[in-house]
Parts: structure tokens; sequence; C-alpha cells
């Protein structure tokens, strides 16, 4: 086995120090009941020459985004990746090193986790932000949870035009915690007055921008109407590159922000691992859940830098923890990082800039085909186009198998609305190409008129 | 000392050679460990490593929203951010560069296949929302991952999409509230060991629970007599849970786990196991067998996903029948031929949904990978040789550190306290930071929280036995040390780190969580 360094000989030695016959004699006399490796009924090591010909066999048989025209994401966005962010996250001491737990011999991590926060806080327009968390979904409930926390109310309402699968994290995680959700009105294109909604028992307000349906929103207003009742405003953001060309959710008012941070950095994955962005004020740093890092100095009177306000965390807290959650998404953080760094400000914005301009060229020429209509007045890089008296899933799958992936059909987020099966959700990111766009034009127009 | 040319190394104290020799350098930097600066004070908003293609001129649609401001990003240009990055890392201990014997992590050897692998275009290139027709093979994985997860823990049914861990041990405790839900039953104290993981305890209250401790035996496991009596106080009937580690904090198995099990189940409530230490048994012992209804597999554990600085984990929790329709959504179905994901509630009795998306599929390439290459003997070979590694450790250290149970034989990790220190000035603490100067990284300390100044030493199966000897002949040297009086040592480490020891209390007590321009 080519991962085990011992030898029988080296076994034999060790067990004599022990002073026990076999293997075997350990676990019995810990009192481990071990059964027969027969018994598992499971295949014996295979060569690193074979494992890779059946990984490569199943990898094989998908569609990968890069492999043809794809205008798919709704919460996940494939994006370039420079090289180097790559080459450098393999790098052994961030590949194989874990938690900082000793600080001294993990400032690497450490001052990387810093320089995240700092690049969040920023990009979100928080004063803080933490150390990361699993998703953006999940990072979604952490919030609604903060809010409780700090507002000592139970009840959340949710925009119509969250992702509906977020918006399903949340009400689980309420459900099982004995919190209540109010859910608005899913809107397809528009603008939900989720004012009405907001009572003096609600603890926050959970709005998306760009929306599931790519509609951006001025939080302006209702960051004002929800903190006028005592509830919190909790911004979501599921493409981060739209923060390079819109305003920030933290400069129009939002406390809490949470967003997806996929688009920079990290692959799409099939769904994960990918990282939850957490950024809001100050004042709230002692219920912010989730690692963060902070400045010090060390015995020498040098800057450094230390996992710090554990006093939150589960390992001192246990059960009176802010959260339960142990880890984050270290090396999924520093790819952002990375590719932040590498893209800066000047970076950003033009990249953002592309994103937008593809995605307006691209609406144009799809809202010409008869039977589309595009519902967006304003977005970044995705919209949602009607096709009259069509199943969009039906259409995706046409395209599918012309290899063209269209987007996302309504019917694959909401499968229980009738409402909401013509509408297709199309994203438009700097990977897309003029051919590309020939071909979803051509392919929607076939499969329109079949 | 005089060196081949005849030449003096080391200046005499005192000579006038040695007026520089503090180690103290011009530029911060000493000789391959470079002192770096934070990216903000080197780069600028002006510079970008990154190339893109002009963007078309159109009519903007951002409707008023768009930017005004500066973000406050800071760029580097390609081989400026390399070099940042690559020095960053030289500040890191790892796996790959030396011992990590971090008890209760399972800091195995992760190999690069598994990264290789993860990186297919057909794996880390495709889209969770795009049509499944398009992804079979994608599924495929995911279904060959089940089998092998559920065959080696001999249970019912999995939920992959948990994201770690304690995500694996929430989504546990929820399939075991949904079906005392169902069931109408009341429950709501959760018994957890004094011993167990944080992460339990916390898990637990957060779905509304209430936490009651059972205290440990002498031996360091918990007895049936033990839960019999938590489940009788303050009331009896209530108990909907225990949440057992097994093997436990302290490195042992649970011997009285199947009848902790039976008396659990005899009162209508649920068996969680926390699944942290499963490599210590992989191959070898099925927890199916033992009675439990949940548990979660961190596959950064046992299964060599990469830790990568803290995460991302992944973990899959397995299901006994009782518990297998509360599983939550997307979950594989199978029907002949076809394989689907069902990625909504209805028509099922799922609790409901953990993530967006499908889970961590990054980490189930890593892991099938790893579990292909081991295949069911290599597995049991792993387990018995972190098994070996441990108890060798015990037997070689156990003159000279205390073990807090009694001398008994270990799983995969070996626990010790600090009462042999007693009297040298020398603590856990000490001696950690004084392994740091000797190369290693240090074990767990002062964790489980009921051994005073607790040592988990886990070694794993990848360590070979010249590393182990080495790590061991430290320890006695340092121990020996420490009696002998040199306490100053212990208390100055580490000297030959990056940076020394951190001030911990002062940084939680104003925290400066981000850079500003203005510091």
């Amino acid at each position: 086995m080519r991962y085990l360094p011992h030898t029988k000989q080296s076994r034999e030695a060790m067990l004599e120090a022990i002073g026990v016959s076999s293997i075997d004699q350990i676990f019995k006399d810990a009192g481990a009941p071990q059964i027969a490796l027969d018994d598992f009924a499971l295949p014996k090591h295979l060569s690193e020459m074979e494992v890779e010909r059946h990984m490569a066999a199943l990898a094989a048989q998908n569609r990968a985004a890069g492999a043809g025209p794809f205008f798919v994401g709704c919460g996940a966005y494939k994006h370039h990746v420079p090289a180097s962010v790559d080459h450098l996250i393999q790098r052994s001491e961030f590949l194989t090193s874990y938690t900082p737990y000793q600080p001294e011999i993990s400032q690497g991590t450490l001052q990387y986790l810093f320089e995240f926060q700092t690049q969040v806080a920023a990009l979100l327009g928080g004063e803080i932000a933490n150390a990361s968390l699993y998703d953006g979904s999940t990072g979604c409930g952490e919030a609604v949870l903060m809010a409780h926390r700090l507002t000592r109310r139970k009840k959340a309402v949710l925009a119509g035009n969250l992702h509906p699968q977020y918006g399903a994290v949340v009400k689980t995680l309420s459900d099982m915690s004995g919190f209540e959700v109010v859910d608005g009105t899913v809107t397809p294109g528009g603008v939900e007055d989720l004012s009405t909604l907001i009572d003096d028992e609600t603890s926050c307000v959970v709005v998306q921008t760009p929306d599931i349906f790519g509609t951006l929103h001025d939080l302006t207003k209702i960051a004002e109407t929800a903190q006028a009742k005592g509830a919190l405003l909790i911004a979501v953001v599921t493409e981060v590159v739209s923060l390079g060309a819109v305003k920030s959710p933290g400069s129009m008012g939002a406390d809490i922000i949470v967003a997806e941070g996929q688009s920079i950095g990290n692959g799409l994955n099939f769904g994960g691992p990918y990282l939850g962005l957490l950024a809001t004020r100050h004042k709230f740093v002692r219920q912010m859940p989730g690692r963060v890092c902070g400045e010090t100095v060390d015995a020498d009177g040098e800057r450094g830098y230390v996992l710090t306000l554990s006093t939150r965390e589960q390992h001192i807290r246990r059960e009176k923890a802010t959260s339960n959650i142990c880890t984050n998404s270290g090396l999924c953080c520093l790819a952002f990082t990375i590719h932040m760094t590498l893209l800066g400000e000047k970076g950003l914005t033009k990249l953002s800039r592309l994103n937008h301009a593809k995605a307006v060229q691209l609406s144009q020429q799809l809202a010409e085909i008869e039977g589309v209509t595009l519902l967006n007045d304003q977005f970044f890089n995705e919209f949602t186009l009607k096709l009259e008296g069509r199943d969009a899933a039906e259409v995706t799958a046409q395209l599918a198998a012309k290899d063209i992936l269209a987007g996302v059909p309504g019917g694959r987020l909401w499968p229980e609305r009738d409402d909401v099966k013509d509408l297709l959700i199309v994203a438009v990111t700097e990977t897309v190409t003029d051919a590309d766009f020939d071909a979803l034009v051509a392919g929607l127009k076939e499969a329109l008129n079949a | 000392m005089l060196n081949r040319q005849g030449r003096k190394t080391r200046p005499e104290a005192g000579s006038e050679d040695n007026n520089n020799m503090t180690g103290e350098t011009h530029s911060g930097h000493k000789g391959l460990q470079m002192d770096e600066p934070l990216l903000f004070e080197i780069g600028s908003p002006a510079k970008t490593g990154v190339d893109l293609p002009d963007a078309p001129t159109v009519d903007d649609k951002l409707g008023g929203l768009a930017r005004d401001e500066e973000i406050g990003l800071y760029g580097l240009s390609e081989p400026e951010a390399v070099r940042h990055f690559v020095r960053l890392s030289q500040k890191n201990y790892a796996i790959d560069s030396g011992f990590y014997p971090l008890g209760s992590c399972t800091m195995k050897h992760n190999p690069r296949l598994n990264e290789k692998m993860a990186r297919l275009a057909g794996f880390g290139d495709i889209h969770p929302l795009q049509p499944l027709s398009s992804v079979p093979g994608a599924l495929k994985l995911m279904e060959e991952l089940s089998d092998w997860l559920l065959k080696l823990t001999g249970m019912a049914s999995i939920a992959l999409s948990p994201k770690a861990g304690a995500h694996g041990e929430l989504c546990g405790m929820m399939a075991i509230k949904a079906a005392l839900d169902a069931a109408g039953s009341p429950r709501d104290v959760v018994l957890v060991p004094e011993s167990a993981h944080g992460t339990n305890p916390a898990t637990a209250a957060l779905l509304g629970f209430k936490v009651r401790s059972v205290p440990a035996d002498k031996d360091g496991t918990v007895r049936v007599d033990a839960v019999r009596a938590a489940m009788k106080a303050e009331g009896g009937g209530d108990v909907a849970a225990i949440m057992l580690t097994n093997p436990n904090t302290c490195g042992l198995f649970e011997r009285e786990i199947k009848e902790i099990a039976d008396l659990i189940h005899g009162s209508g409530g649920y068996f969680y196991c926390d699944g942290a230490n499963f490599n210590a048994i992989v191959g070898r012992v099925r927890p199916g067998d033992l009675g439990i209804d949940a548990m979660h597999l961190n596959l950064h554990k046992t299964f060599s996903t990469p830790h990568g600085g803290g995460g991302p984990g992944s973990g899959p929790v397995v299901l006994s029948d009782r518990l297998a329709a509360f599983a939550p959504v997307p979950f594989l179905r199978r029907d002949g031929d076809t394989l689907t994901l069902v990625e909504e509630t209805d028509g099922t009795q799922s609790f409901g949904r953990l993530t967006a998306f499908h889970g961590q599929m990054g980490m189930y390439v890593r892991a099938l990978t790893y579990i292909l290459s081991h295949g069911i003997d290599g597995l049991n070979a792993a387990s018995g040789d972190a098994v070996l590694n441990a108890n060798y450790i015990r037997a070689k250290l156990k003159d000279v550190l205390n073990q807090p149970f009694g001398d008994q034989a270990s799983m995969h990790e070996v626990l010790f306290d600090e009462s042999s220190l007693s009297g040298t000035g020398v603590t856990t603490l000490d001696l950690a930071k004084a392994l740091i100067d000797e190369g290693f990284h240090p074990m767990t300390i002062y964790f489980p929280l009921v051994v005073k100044g607790a040592m988990l030493i886990e070694p794993t199966e990848s360590e070979s036995i010249e590393t182990i000897d080495q790590f061991i002949d430290v320890m006695r040297s340092l121990i020996s040390e420490a009696h002998e009086g040199q306490e100053d040592k212990f208390h100055a480490a580490p000297i030959h780190t990056p940076r020394r020891r951190l001030d911990e209390t002062g940084a939680a007590r104003k925290p400066i969580l981000r850079w500003n321009a203005e510091n």
C-alpha cells in the first residue's frame, strides 16, 4: 500500500515494544469488536493508474461548463480563475496545514485570513467580516440566527426573490430551532413591497441583490423601514462580481451582509466546496458566528495574527456558543484572497463591467426572438426570460441535447409552482464568447419554433 | 569551532566580530525566513495581475445603482502576488513538512492523486443546476461513495450534503428531532458526555434541546449505569438522544456502547455517534453493528481530503433504518438504470434542506479516490497502523507522562495529562511550544476538557517508525529538561519561529479585525 510507510519489520518491532502479539490483539484489548475483512464485501486496493482510469471515466460522462456554450447561474458562476491561484493554493504549507491552533507556526494562514477579512469587509461594505462560513446559503441561515440574538426577536421576513434553496435552508433551521419565517411573494423581474410584512416582532428582513431572477435592488428604503421597526436588514449577494459595478449592500444600509464567494477564485465543483462571506457592523462583533482572525503582537513586540474572540465559539462555550460551527472554508478563502489580490480594485471593476456589458448585449439579442420577453429592467450579469406558453425545462433539455446549457428553468428551482415554468434564468460571464451568443440565439429560436 | 577552511564558524563572545550576532538583520528577513507585509502595504488600487478583454460599449442597465465610491481593494501584479503568497506559505507548519500529531484531527497524508482527480473538468467544472441529464457521472460518483460509506459503517442510508463535521451533527440531530416530532414525542433532553467535542452540546442547544452531562468512569469511558442514572435524573422519559463519540476523545473505545444503545432504544430515544475518530476503526469495526442511529464522517479526517488551513470540510451522515426517511434533500434515488437527485421535500418525510445545491462534491471526489486507492484491505491496514503508532507512543512515553485513565490499550490517539510535570514550572502549553522549536507540530492540548493539561497525541498511519522515534526522543529529552529545572527555556519557547508567543488576551480585548488605511 503506497501510502503506508511501515514494513513487516517495523510493525513487529513496534508490537514488541508495546508488548502485544498483533495489531488485532490491540483492538481486542481495547474492547473493539472487529469483523472479518471478507464480511465487508468490498473490493481491494487499486494502483494509482487504475484509480485514475476509473475516475476519468466517470468525469468523462459529465458536460463541463467550459466545454461549450454555458449560461447557468443562480448562485454559482463560471468565471475565469487565473492559473496562479490554483497553483498557490496547492502549496503544501497551505493545503496540508490545519486550523491555526499554534499561531507561531501558522502566521501564513492567519495573515491571509486577516487580508481576506479586510477584502470582504470592503467589498460588502461592512465594517468587519469573519473568516468565512461554509457557503452563502448556510451563511444566510447563520445571519438570521445572529439577528435573532441581536434583536431578541424570533421572526424573519424572507423576500420572495431570495434564492429558494437559501430560503429552504433558513426555513429548515428555523423550523428545527423554533423560530418563525414569513415568506414574501415570488415576483419575477419585479420589486416586491416588503414593508407590510414587517412588524414589531420582526427580527430581520432578508433581501437578495441581484435577486434570483437577476434584478438589482436599491436597499436604502427597506433598510430604513426595517430599522425603524427595530429589525435588521440582511442583504444576500450570490454573485459578488456584481460589487465591482454596483453599490455595496453596506453602503445602502444593510446591517448584516452575507454572500457566496465562489465567483472569486473558486470553481463550480457541482455545488461545493464554496465559501460564505459575512460582514457586519463592529458593534455586532460578539454575536457574529464563525472564526475570526485578529491582529496582535508577539513576545518581541512584533505584529502578528491570532484567532480571536473564541469565547463566542463552541469549543469554549459549548451549549452557550453563538453557533455550532467548527471549521471555516480555509482553502476556498485563500483562493478568494489570491484572486481578489490579482484583480485589485482595477481588475474587479473591469471584470464586472465586462460581465454586465456582455449580459446587456445578449439580453437584447434574446429579447428580439419572437415569444421571448425580458423581465428585468435592471440587472447585473443575469436576467430572466419569459418563454411564452413554453415549459422552460423542456426548452433547456432540447438545447442541452445540442450541447448548449442555456440557463436555469424556473421549474428546477420551484417545482411546485406553475407560474414560473415558462421562465428561463440566463447568466452571462466574461467566459462566454460571441460564438456562444450565436449558438444560444439560434438554438433558442429553433427550440421555440419547434 | 573551526570550519574545514580553518576559519572560526562563530565569533567568540565579546569579540569585535560579535557586534551583529543578535540575529537581527537590516531587512527584517532572516535567511530563508522572509518577513512579509500585508498585501495592502505593498499593493495599490492601481495595480492588477489580471488582463481582461475590453468591455463592449453598452448603455448600462444598473438602474442607477452604479457604484460611486472606491471599494478599497488593493492589487498586485502576478509576480508580486506569487511572491507574497509563497512567503506567507513559508510561515506555516504542514503535514507535508513534518510530524503533525494533532489529536482528534487526523492529520494524515493527503495524496496528490486526490487533488488531480478533483480538478478533472468533468468534476471541477460542472454546475449544480445544469440539467441532471448532463452530469450522470457526477451522480454515479456520489452513489459509489455512498455505497462505500454505507458498507464501511454498516448503516442503512446516507445524507451526503453536510458541509463539515459540525454540520453533519446538525443533520443527524435534525433527523432525530424530525423522527420524534413525527411520532408526536415531546422529548427535549440530549445526553452528552463531559469529554465530548464542544460542537455536540452546541448542536443540541441550537435545536432547542436541553443538554444533560454524563460523567465518565474512572477508566475514561461512559458506563451504561451512568447513562441510566442520567436518564432518570429530573424525571426520566424525556431523553431524546445521547451523543457519544466512539472511539471517544480520550482515545478509548467505548466498551459498553451496545448496552448504551440498547438502553437508549429501549426508552424510545436515539443514539447519535460522533464519528470524528472513525479513522481508528475503519475497515475493522462497523458502527451499525453497535446500534447507532446516526453518525457523521469527517471526510477531511478519515478519508484524507486536505485540511486546507481549516477547511473546507465535508461531513456526510449515515443513518439507521429508523431515521432514513427523514434525511435532508437532496438525496439520490435509483430506479433501475436511472439515477436521479431528489431536490424537493414534497412527497417525502425529509426534514428539509441544509445547504443550497448538493454538498461538497470536490471532497466526494477526493474521498472516493482515497477509498479506491486503499480498498478494504488498505483501509484496514491504515486503521491498524494508526492504532499501532498511537500505542507505540503510549508504550514509549508512559514512564515519563501520566495516563489519566490508567495504562490501557488506546485506539488511534493516546491521552496524557500534565500531572507528571507538576512542580517543574512547565505546563502542557510550555511543552507544546518547546516542541515547536524542535520542529514538530504539537499534539492537541487542553482537550478533552475533563483532563487537566491534556495532551492528545494522534500520529496517524502516515508516519514511519523513524519519525515517531525521533518525536519520542525529543519528548523524553524535553521532559527531562523540565525536571532538571530548565523552565526558563520552556517559558521562552518558541524562539525559532517567524513569530514568538502571541498576545491572545490583548487581541480579544481590543479586536483589530481588518487593515485600515489610517492605521
